[in-house]
């Protein structure tokens, strides 16, 4: 029996597992959201697209699986390119549905007409723009195999109403057959067999880890490495949680808000194991004194990465969990030296800290939130110093447990995402460390979360700053702190008046009782914590500067 | 230094904009590209003429490959290669000249196409060298009209930028 185009992707998205999808429906998706009506598909409403695609992003991020995210055609569709561009910058399997004007009206400027495959050409790994129906079901499947193998990425896919309509006979493919589209997934064996020479020669190694270390699955392989090499790892923000940071050989994130004893040990360390990070500028700082003594070996499935900011002396594409297996059995037991003894040292006498004044400290309600929830919750952030302070005061032990915007660095981010994120693993605390600029920008998530009852915790940091620019303002500009004071409803009426448990928080003692509420509640939960107000992310590497010179902390 | 890249990209619609859009949004020149029909249906090829150092080379290539319609890309550079363009010019022709283009046309064994009262067109030819001289010497006549394409090229001898492997069995 033939089926429309709208059943077809219905089905074509159950045969690929999918069990939950966020989105908004307009007019040129509606047939689609009349075949959703009588599927098993569960269907979140959002309040705004750009959460849909945001909420899709957090679900993959936290559960490994591909996030679907559907809107309709123009105002829709861009709405959703914030959330599709955050997602291409940090490498997040995602697939965007789009409705579209019919076919016969293409490009004739039609109404909620938008080339939404033009406009996200440069932020997505691949897109679609649908003509016929009997293509439907081959590029539903290709997308998802572009978008979740690799190094992982959105793809969107446009569909026009009529394609939605049209009827055809459904076979959802087995295969994928793209001639231009097949990554290399088996690292050369010979390339490895150096490496395992080089690392077996180095005095002072690091590993250095991204998140291509946990999209690849690959937390284990790079503990047995670091163990087995006794290397110190550092984590970029997007590697964070690849490796326990309560391990001695954790050293914390590196670059600009990094800790000194990472900083310090790049920057004297005469071998770096690149693993799944590709140098941005936030990590390396001044790039001529990036890693200055060091050779490099760069392991990333994408070899457009290798080579790309910084020279590398061995290269290595492939999946990084098989290649880092194949080294490992490479590896003999090394044994503790000087370079160890150093590196404990400057953790010893370089940790992050900050002045307890009597006031609320932003850092204290991180640490708290680490103690309360013993390491063990999920931890989404917004964008700025919550962000900074999320990856620096709570220790994480496990991978997909600290999910932020990092390479596009969007606020609005954490809640949308906060939301995906608990759809796709509801037995986690999932906690959204917010600023109250951020919480700001996608505050209308607060209603899906109400109306789903997906029990969310916002704890926002507020300190009526956009307080990452006022910081950069006071360093910088001569504390000419040009628009950055911003003020807000009070959000203990505003969550009250969605529905959600509104507290604030003014005092040290406090906090922990108001967490532990909130955990209890089950419902979505907004905590507004009145923080000091002109407290600084420290240390910092000025911006330009090399990292291993460094301001406070 | 510039390079000549021989790409085979499915016949998809939008593929020019892909390979386009990324030329222009992470900043490398290109100096010429052409896009046709192949001896496969659903594959076309493109000659992309494009300056750079080595390092900005690797880069394009690599950023190439990630374009799923991207299927073959090869740096024929330093191979043996055969490349031409194609130029048509209407140049002012009034009697008394005729037979002084008609003797540069003969030189450079470039056509006359067309016959106006006061025009010819000629066609020519040849590679990028070629091209340029005949451009020159017609010149003085007065050229009312130019338009050039882009380089094609091809590997000399038994190797082959196709769809399946490349054979070096010379």
């Amino acid at each position: 029996m033939p089926l429309s185009g709208a059943e077809i992707i219905i089905k074509s998205l159950q045969e690929e597992g999918v069990e939950a999808i966020f989105g908004y429906p307009g007019g040129q998706i509606l047939p689609f959201y009349d075949a959703l009506y009588s599927s098993s598909l569960k269907h979140y409403l959002v309040r705004h697209e750009q959460g849909a695609a945001h909420a899709a992003d957090g679900y993959a991020r936290a559960t490994g699986k591909p996030g679907v995210c559907v809107a309709t055609s123009g105002p829709g569709a861009t709405n959703l390119v914030t959330g599709i561009a955050t997602a291409y910058m940090d490498s997040i399997p995602i697939i965007a549905l789009t409705g579209q004007v019919p076919c016969e009206l293409l490009g004739k400027d039609s109404f909620q007409e938008a080339d939404i495959t033009g406009i996200t050409l440069p932020i997505t790994k691949h897109n679609f723009l649908v003509n016929d129906v009997k293509d439907l079901a081959r590029m539903i499947k290709e997308a998802f195999h572009i978008a979740t193998t690799g190094r992982p990425g959105p793809v969107l896919i446009d569909i026009p109403k009529d394609v939605q309509v049209n009827k055809t006979k459904f076979r959802y493919p087995e295969n994928v057959s793209l001639k231009g589209y097949k990554p290399t997934f088996e690292g050369n064996k010979g390339q490895i067999s150096l490496a395992a020479k080089m690392i077996g020669q180095a005095k002072k190694p690091v590993i250095y880890a991204g998140g291509g270390v946990i999209s690849s699955g690959a937390s284990k392989e790079l503990f047995r490495l670091a163990e087995l090499t006794l290397s110190p790892v550092t984590t970029t923000l997007m590697g964070i949680g690849a490796f326990p940071e309560t391990h001695p050989l954790s050293l914390g994130m590196l670059g600009m808000h990094g800790t000194r004893a990472a900083n310090y040990a790049v920057s004297q360390s005469d071998l770096l194991i690149a693993v799944g990070a590709r140098f941005d500028d936030r990590v390396t700082g001044k790039i001529a004194e990036f890693a200055s003594h060091a050779k490099i070996i760069h392991i990333d499935i994408d070899p457009a990465e290798i080579g790309k900011n910084v020279r590398i002396d061995i290269p290595i594409v492939g999946d990084i969990k098989k290649v880092l297996a194949i080294l490992n059995s490479k590896m003999e037991q090394h044994l503790a030296g000087d370079w160890q003894h150093k590196i404990a040292e400057w953790k010893e006498k370089h940790p992050l800290f900050y002045e307890s004044n009597g006031s609320l400290k932003p850092q204290f309600i991180v640490e708290q939130i680490h103690d309360i929830t013993k390491g063990k919750a999920i931890i989404v952030t917004e964008v700025g110093q919550n962000q900074m302070w999320a990856a620096q005061y709570y220790k994480y032990t496990k991978p997909r447990t600290f999910l932020s915007s990092g390479g596009l660095g969007t606020m609005g981010y954490g809640l949308p995402a906060a939301i995906g994120a608990k759809v796709g693993c509801p037995d986690s605390v999932v906690i959204d460390i917010a600023g109250d600029g951020s919480i700001q920008m996608n505050i209308q998530e607060l209603a899906t979360a109400v109306h789903y009852n997906i029990p969310v915790i916002v704890a926002i940091l507020n300190n009526n700053f956009l307080g990452m620019v006022r910081q950069w303002q006071e360093l910088f500009f001569d504390r000419r702190y040009s628009h950055t004071e911003i003020t807000g409803p009070d959000f203990v009426k505003l969550a009250e008046a969605y529905g959600a448990v509104g507290m604030r928080v003014e005092k040290a003692k406090d906090v922990k009782p108001a967490l532990k509420k909130a955990i209890e509640a089950k419902r979505p939960v907004l905590i507004d914590f009145t923080v000091e107000r002109e407290e600084n992310v420290f240390p910092m590497v000025p911006p330009g500067g090399a990292i291993h010179k460094m301001l406070g902390g | 230094m510039r390079h000549i890249l021989a790409v085979l990209v499915e016949n998809n619609p939008g593929v020019l904009t892909r390979v386009a859009g990324l030329f222009s949004r992470r900043g490398y020149n290109i100096d010429s590209l052409t896009v046709g029909r192949t001896e496969s249906l659903n594959i076309s090829r493109m000659t992309i003429v494009v300056e750079g150092d080595d390092l900005v080379l690797e880069q394009v290539t690599k950023q190439l490959h990630k374009l799923i319609d991207v299927i073959k890309i090869n740096d024929i550079t330093s191979e043996q290669y055969v490349d031409r363009e194609l130029v048509l010019i209407k140049v002012g022709a009034d009697p008394v000249v005729r037979g002084e283009i008609l003797q540069i046309v003969d030189i450079f064994r470039a056509r006359i196409v067309d016959i106006g009262r006061r025009t010819l067109i000629i066609e020519c030819t040849g590679d990028e060298g070629k091209i340029n001289a005949v451009i020159e010497s017609l010149k003085p006549f007065g050229i009312k009209e130019l338009v050039r394409t882009g380089k094609v090229a091809m590997l000399r001898g038994q190797k082959f930028t196709s769809i399946s492997e490349t054979k070096e069995d010379e």
